[in-house]
């Protein structure tokens, strides 16, 4: 992968010298060719169109907000209702994510997104325990976060 | 027009701020709070900044330190919420009184067992 970065900035900086302007712009331009470039061959060169990564990278962000909203939506629910009939909890969330800085990643976002709160990690860093302000069902919660942020996650590094 | 869009930005993130107060007020437990503190919070103030990053792009400034705050909010408001429920959970403040699971205690006291 940093193979294929330093020839995506190789051929930009080629890009700029054909062009003879020695601007951002076309610096830019350059790029975007190569990232096309290096599209058509992948094949040829046998390796992973890294990307793709990119673009998983951007889904995710995209996913983060939306969430990011909808937890807010869902908060303001809770704080207005007059009763406020909420049943608090702590789950235990096992995650297959390996490397440290997934997990702080998926810990971090699971803190911002609808009802939950990260706090506490098992000693091996692989379970993650969640308090959660309304759990009804714990499987399900559970199973939330496995489809939505953990794949995406996945989908960047793997 | 880009005024308006500016004051709902900006409307949008002193609502969220009121909210989160009003959340942090009405809340039984340590936890609860820190919910509310924690995305309120960050929504709030993401949409200010977002307001104020727009308003002086309008005066063609473009302010890239506002961009950083908002890539530091995300940063740094779960860490310091995790900490916070942290230290109360291992200094044993009490769940509200409505909760009805906890699974870190159980795994408490296995490794307790184990030991």
């Amino acid at each position: 992968m940093a193979f294929q970065i330093l020839l995506n900035i190789g051929l930009a900086f080629i890009w700029m010298l054909l062009q003879n302007e020695y601007t951002f712009l076309s610096f830019f331009i350059g790029y975007i060719v190569g990232v096309a470039l290096l599209y058509f061959l992948r094949r040829f060169l046998h390796f992973d169109f890294y990307f793709r990564r990119v673009v998983a990278f951007f889904k995710l962000i995209l996913l983060f907000a939306y969430k990011l909203i909808l937890s807010n939506i869902d908060m303001i629910r809770i704080v207005l209702s007059p009763s406020m009939n909420i049943k608090p909890g702590i789950i235990a969330v096992p995650t297959k994510l390996r490397t440290d800085w997934e997990v702080t990643l998926l810990a971090n976002l699971i803190s911002l997104t609808p009802g939950t709160l990260t706090m506490n990690f098992s000693a091996g860093g692989r379970i993650l325990y969640v308090h959660s302000i309304h759990v009804p069902d714990k499987e399900k919660a559970i199973q939330e976060i496995h489809e939505s942020f953990e794949k995406a996650i996945m989908e960047v590094t793997h | 027009m880009i005024e308006i869009v500016i004051s709902i930005f900006l409307l949008t993130g002193a609502g969220l701020s009121v909210l989160g107060s009003i959340g942090i007020i009405r809340f039984p437990d340590v936890y609860g709070r820190l919910h509310a503190a924690t995305k309120s919070a960050t929504l709030g103030v993401i949409s200010i900044i977002t307001g104020v990053f727009l308003y002086f792009l309008m005066n063609g400034i473009f302010v890239g330190k506002l961009l950083l705050t908002i890539i530091f909010v995300f940063l740094t408001a779960p860490v310091a919420a995790f900490m916070i429920a942290r230290s109360a959970y291992n200094t044993q403040v009490k769940m509200s009184d409505q909760s009805n699971q906890d699974d870190l205690a159980e795994a408490i006291k296995e490794q307790n067992r184990d030991q």
